[in-house]
């Protein structure tokens, strides 16, 4: 209710001072026969501007800051005799009990004369600041625009000056992305930093074992926390991920580029970036349901003891979803190759494939290293699919028929539902953090520099 | 002029003529490889989506029990419902209903629901009331009571009513069990699956479109009434903070970046650290959401406003490169058109670029948007895998997403029932998707074709 | 002078169905018969009904305005349109009296016989050595390596580029000058030992001396190859060619000796042309 009373406010006071910005620069323009520096508009925006960035961020101010004071002062209406006879419980429900009886709702039982009193004074403190707010909003509004309007005359620059609002809106939209990149380092390196306090890094990054304790005290044996085996669990899945996914993307990519016909390419292609789009929970599913069972029992077939959840069943089918990536990478790749290279080769009398393999893929070369590089990246921090698949086993092993378990894996499962982040067993998960997103950031940079480079040469 | 080429026109093309056959081979075995690489690509998709479907579509049929329930006085002992008498407050009278309606609740209500089916069932069939009362979802008593609840004039009377049957006797029923297991490995006694097969017969059990899949939320402890209506909510407030914040911050950063900001290092770095950025693993952004949102601002857990936060951070990347791609697209020509009328720099690029862009930022968000709305493992670290049975009225109620509840359904004990609902709803996310998409391709050739 | 010695003496070429041209009489060593070619790029057609001899240890320039066809003719003679989507050639052309647009004939031998030279120096990303060796090298020319080091040296040396790489053969192609670049394309189809070549505007991307010194080249090359050249300066077909033939907006206007064409054409577009009158 009170929000829509202050947004309306917020809303009449907008329309007025554009109206009174607009107008008065009408009348100045259509009076006094001078030139106006800028058009009637950007007076009336200019105004409005003026108007309502004070209120706005007097509101906000004030949003952030009420309730501490209604909930000190609902709290200094009680006697300090039933003050003191409360602990934590006693008092939210007694607080609550006050505002119910000021909101006029009521409360069952009998209500005590200092609840009562309470009450009232709440409800009157209430109205009160509301009150409060709203005159300070709009005299700090009207203020702005008594203030804005006075400026007002021929030779203010108001485009100018509004263009110079939106120039810094822009800026605080582009900052957001910086403060991401800086909000995720500091984050995962103060959290990670806080880990080591507990584990020694030695022990982390060349630790052989993984197994955290888990215990509700926070007190007592912590567990050993050895990076390795999720490390090779990963890379391990990484790997088979990359065996499926660069040749098949690869020559789906040169297939589609160089011999598909138009029309084929035309249905092709899209189809293909489907799997791109199919979100990575359902590839986990589709994993343990399916590809896990088939690839145990075509195992227990030939005689091979295959775990339905593995490195195997995960890499497979994290290679399947990376195939789209690798393709449409290569594929851009392909195009950037100049015609000329090719038909130099043609008029040799190079046949399609020697073409493609002796010259058009050696001039592509770095360009699809960088497309496999940040391929790789994204098999490295892939979650769900491993989640799902891979087994969580972190145990230290070369099989890649046997589960095994990842960082990602590990970091879900340290950090779910668990948030107040008090002991190293869920703080692991930014070391875990930091260890990802430092591999993934140095393979993107590498890559982004190396397909940067070749489309710079080729430009 | 001394001629040093070693072989004659004749020798050489012999030569020539020798290789082609091997050459010819290798050829033909490349684009054999070619093609068997796209078999097997469009092969994976062919397999995934029929996988997905074949199991998926039976669980959009769900069985229902038809039953005549009698709200017989005898069976419930139950005073008539109080009434807001004059002058009493809000408070009080609530106090009063609630009492009533949690007499109502201790009631046992199972008892009228065993009564209701003993008549369905042939006169002396013999089973006890544990097991007559598994045929029925454990839910069968809350929707009779709601019923009783909604209208206590309902005492003495008979209505019929559609029960959900549960989740084994929907196994049983669609032969996800093997019958011939033995009794020991069944869900259902004896008894119990002899008197389903009369059910089914006689038409008390009949099959439906599973409605309760998505006019329900989560259920633990009555699977068959498992629904995704939270689910949906959560991913719907979700998608509309990214929406709302993830547009106007992307494009408003892409058009800095790409029409005003001066060509310095700092520039660089920051188009550097976008591109980083858009590369930065999901689970990375769940991270920062845990220890950012939750821990540091104190957001609530398990919420559509934390998680609605880090998807559009995480989307944000995505439609600022798509945006500034687009802005570089636009031609310098029309830019010098507008800059040659007099136009400042900023009404050229609201006035005239912004606009010739907008079918690209569109499809971009929209994009994005699919994007962000399949994405789970961000969601599971800031509590999203929370139980939550209850639709979020705002943002900031606890909820769960789409994808999380897929990732919250695969992991039930009861696989036979939750494998198929599982594809059901991994049906509705990607028909979600699919539409989004659609939605973007769409909009994109019709306002090109316009522009 | 093994390659005249060894060459299979070409058949004599019974043009099918076409009139006698005049050239064919006064020179009767022709190599390349085309007749009626056309050539559709989808709906649009490119060239109207070609028909042309050309004849051998000559050189043949292809002249006229940009967009007239004579590109598009040049890749006709090697196939090259085959790499084109879309691109559909009619009529037919011979080489030593074979069809090549025949159904069993092999692209990859042909363009072994026809070699080509293209508008742009188009080196592989390789050493100036590979570049040179690749030909020999797919199509097995060489039986050793030895073989393959001569093969190269030579057509380098043919190529008049010998001298200034001969220290940096393992240097990337790419590295060196325009007009290097572009002998060294002429140097890597000689390595092959085509019988023709072709070279489409060989000299439109380099510098005047760059150009003399392929011009020069070209003069050298005739003695041994039937060289086909397509040019938009009149003065480089004046300088280098024998045979002229002039194309306008995709039909071959007038053909013959180039001193005849450029001091005495019989066509009113070609004297336009030849004037400067048409672009």
């Amino acid at each position: 209710m009170n929000t829509f009373i202050v947004a309306g406010l917020l809303l009449v006071l907008l329309a007025l001072a554009y109206q009174f910005g607009w107008s008065k620069s009408r009348a100045l323009a259509t009076t006094n026969g001078t030139r106006v520096h800028s058009r009637s508009q950007y007076h009336g925006a200019l105004v409005a501007l003026w108007t309502l960035v004070p209120a706005v961020l007097f509101l906000a101010i004030w949003a952030f800051f009420s309730p501490g004071v209604t909930h000190w002062y609902t709290v200094s209406q009680l006697p300090t005799e039933v003050l003191q006879g409360l602990d934590q419980i006693g008092l939210n429900q007694q607080l609550q009990r006050i505002r119910d009886l000021a909101s006029g709702y009521g409360v069952t039982g009998d209500v005590q004369p200092f609840e009562q009193a309470a009450g009232e004074n709440l409800a009157r403190f209430q109205l009160l600041s509301f009150l409060i707010m709203i005159a300070a909003a709009a005299g700090l509004g009207v203020l702005g625009l008594w203030f804005a309007q006075r400026r007002i005359n021929p030779r203010l620059r108001a485009r100018n000056e509004v263009e110079r609002a939106i120039s810094w809106a822009l800026i605080a939209c582009s900052a957001v992305a910086i403060f991401t990149t800086l909000g995720i380092v500091a984050s995962l390196v103060s959290e990670a930093f806080r880990f080591f306090t507990y584990i020694n890094p030695l022990d982390f990054f060349f630790g052989t074992v993984w197994a955290p304790k888990f215990s509700s005290t926070g007190s007592g044996d912590a567990g050993q926390y050895g990076l390795l085996p999720l490390l090779t669990g990963t890379l391990m899945i990484s790997a088979i991920a990359m065996l499926v996914a660069v040749p098949i993307g690869l020559m789906t990519a040169i297939y589609l580029n160089q011999y598909a016909h138009r029309s084929v390419r035309k249905v092709v292609k899209p189809i293909i970036e489907i799997l791109a789009g199919i979100p990575t929970i359902v590839y986990g599913f589709f994993a343990l349901v399916t590809v896990g069972p088939f690839l145990r029992d075509f195992g227990a077939s030939i005689g091979l003891s295959i775990s339905a959840t593995s490195a195997l069943t995960a890499g497979l089918v994290m290679g399947v979803m990376i195939i789209p990536f690798i393709s449409s990478l290569s594929d851009d790749i392909l195009n950037q190759v100049p015609t000329s290279l090719r038909d130099g080769a043609y008029g040799l009398g190079a046949t399609q494939s020697e073409t493609i393999r002796n010259v058009l893929l050696p001039a592509a070369l770095p360009g699809i290293v960088g497309a496999f590089l940040l391929a790789v990246s994204r098999a490295i921090g892939e979650t769900m699919i491993v989640v799902l698949a891979a087994g969580n086993a972190p145990i230290l092993r070369g099989n890649p028929l046997e589960p095994v378990s990842t960082i990602t894996v590990s970091i879900v499962n340290q950090l779910t539902g668990d948030t107040d982040f008090t002991g190293p067993q869920s703080l692991v998960a930014f070391a875990l953090g930091l260890t990802l997103f430092i591999m993934t950031l140095c393979l993107n940079i590498v890559a982004l520099y190396i397909v940067r480079r070749f489309r710079e040469q080729y430009e | 002029m001394s001629d040093t080429t070693l072989a004659s026109a004749a020798e050489r093309r012999k030569l020539v003529r020798a290789g082609l056959g091997r050459r010819h081979l290798t050829e033909r075995l490349f684009r054999g490889f070619g093609i068997l690489a796209i078999v097997l690509a469009l092969g994976f998709v062919g397999i995934l989506f029929t996988d997905v479907l074949r199991k998926g579509i039976p669980a959009f049929m769900q069985s229902n029990v038809h039953l005549a329930v009698t709200y017989d006085p005898e069976l419930l002992k139950i005073d008539p419902a109080p009434e807001q008498a004059a002058g009493q407050s809000d408070a009080d009278f609530r106090a009063a209903r609630l009492a009533w309606e949690r007499k109502v609740a201790m009631l046992n209500w199972n008892n009228v629901i065993e009564a209701a089916l003993r008549k369905a069932a042939p006169e002396g069939f013999e089973i006890d009331a544990r097991q007559i009362l598994t045929i029925t979802e454990t839910d069968a008593r809350h929707r009779v009571r709601e019923r009783f609840a909604a209208d206590p004039s309902l005492l003495g009377q008979t209505i019929e009513i559609d029960l959900l049957a549960s989740a084994n006797t929907d196994n049983w029923v669609k032969g996800n069990i093997d019958r011939n297991l033995g009794d020991a490995q069944q869900q259902l006694s004896a008894p119990a699956r002899a008197l389903i097969d009369i059910f089914e017969e006689n038409g008390t059990i009949t099959q439906g479109f599973a409605w309760s899949l998505f006019t329900n939320v989560d259920s633990r402890s009555a699977p068959a009434s498992a629904g995704l209506l939270g689910a949906l909510m959560g991913t719907f407030w979700m998608m509309l903070i990214v929406i709302v914040l993830a547009v106007p911050l992307g494009v408003g950063s892409a058009i800095y970046l790409e029409e005003f900001a001066p060509k310095s290092r700092i520039t660089d770095i920051i188009e550097v650290n976008i591109n980083n950025l858009a590369a930065v693993p999901s689970i990375v952004f769940g991270l920062l959401g845990a220890a950012v949102f939750i821990n540091w601002f104190r957001l609530p857990l398990s919420a559509p406003l934390a998680g609605g936060l880090v998807l559009t951070l995480m989307t944000l990347p995505t439609i600022i490169i798509a945006t500034r791609a687009a802005l570089k697209g636009v031609s310098p020509a029309l830019r010098q058109a507008a800059l040659g009328m007099g136009a400042s720099k900023t009404q050229m690029v609201f006035h005239h670029v912004l606009p010739v862009t907008f079918p690209s930022i569109l499809t971009a968000t929209i994009i994005g948007v699919a994007q962000a709305m399949g994405e789970t493992a961000p969601l599971l670290l800031i509590g999203m895998n929370a139980f939550v049975a209850a639709v979020p009225a705002t943002p900031i109620d606890q909820a769960t997403a789409l994808p999380v509840q897929i990732f919250l359904w695969q992991g039930n004990e009861n696989r036979n029932f939750f494998e198929p609902r599982t594809s059901a709803a991994i049906m509705v996310l990607l028909a979600f998707m699919i539409t989004l998409n659609a939605i973007a391709i769409f909009l994109r050739s019709r306002l090109e074709k316009r522009a | 002078m093994d390659l005249l010695a060894n060459k299979t003496k070409p058949p004599v070429t019974k043009p099918l169905n076409a009139p006698l041209d005049p050239l064919d009489m006064l020179e009767p060593n022709i190599r390349l018969t085309a007749r009626d070619v056309t050539v559709h790029y989808g709906a649009k057609q490119a060239l109207h009904g070609i028909s042309i001899d050309i004849p051998d240890r000559a050189v043949t320039a292809f002249i006229g305005p940009s967009g007239c066809g004579k590109s598009t003719f040049l890749r006709c003679i090697n196939r090259m349109n085959d790499t084109i989507e879309g691109a559909k050639v009619g009529g037919r052309i011979e080489l030593d009296g074979q069809d090549i647009y025949a159904p069993d004939l092999d692209v990859v031998e042909l363009r072994a016989r026809v070699g080509m030279v293209f508008q742009k120096p188009n080196p592989f990303p390789k050493s100036i050595y590979d570049n040179v060796a690749y030909g020999p090298r797919i199509h097995g020319l060489a039986r050793s390596k030895a073989d393959l080091d001569e093969i190269v040296v030579s057509s380098l040396r043919k190529a008049g580029l010998f001298e200034e790489v001969k220290d940096r053969l393992n240097e990337p192609g790419t590295g060196l000058s325009g007009g290097q670049q572009q002998r060294l394309c002429i140097a890597r189809a000689i390595a092959v030992g085509p019988e023709v070549i072709l070279m489409d505007e060989p000299c439109s991307a380099l510098d005047p001396i760059a150009t003399a010194i392929i011009e020069e080249l070209i003069d050298e090359l005739r003695t041994n190859y039937t060289i086909v050249i397509v040019t938009h300066s009149m003065q480089q077909a004046a300088r280098v060619s024998q045979k002229t033939a002039f194309f306008h907006l995709g039909n071959l206007i007038e053909q013959g000796d180039t001193e005849e064409i450029f001091t005495n054409p019989v066509n009113k577009q070609t004297q336009d042309y030849i004037m400067g009158r048409i672009g």
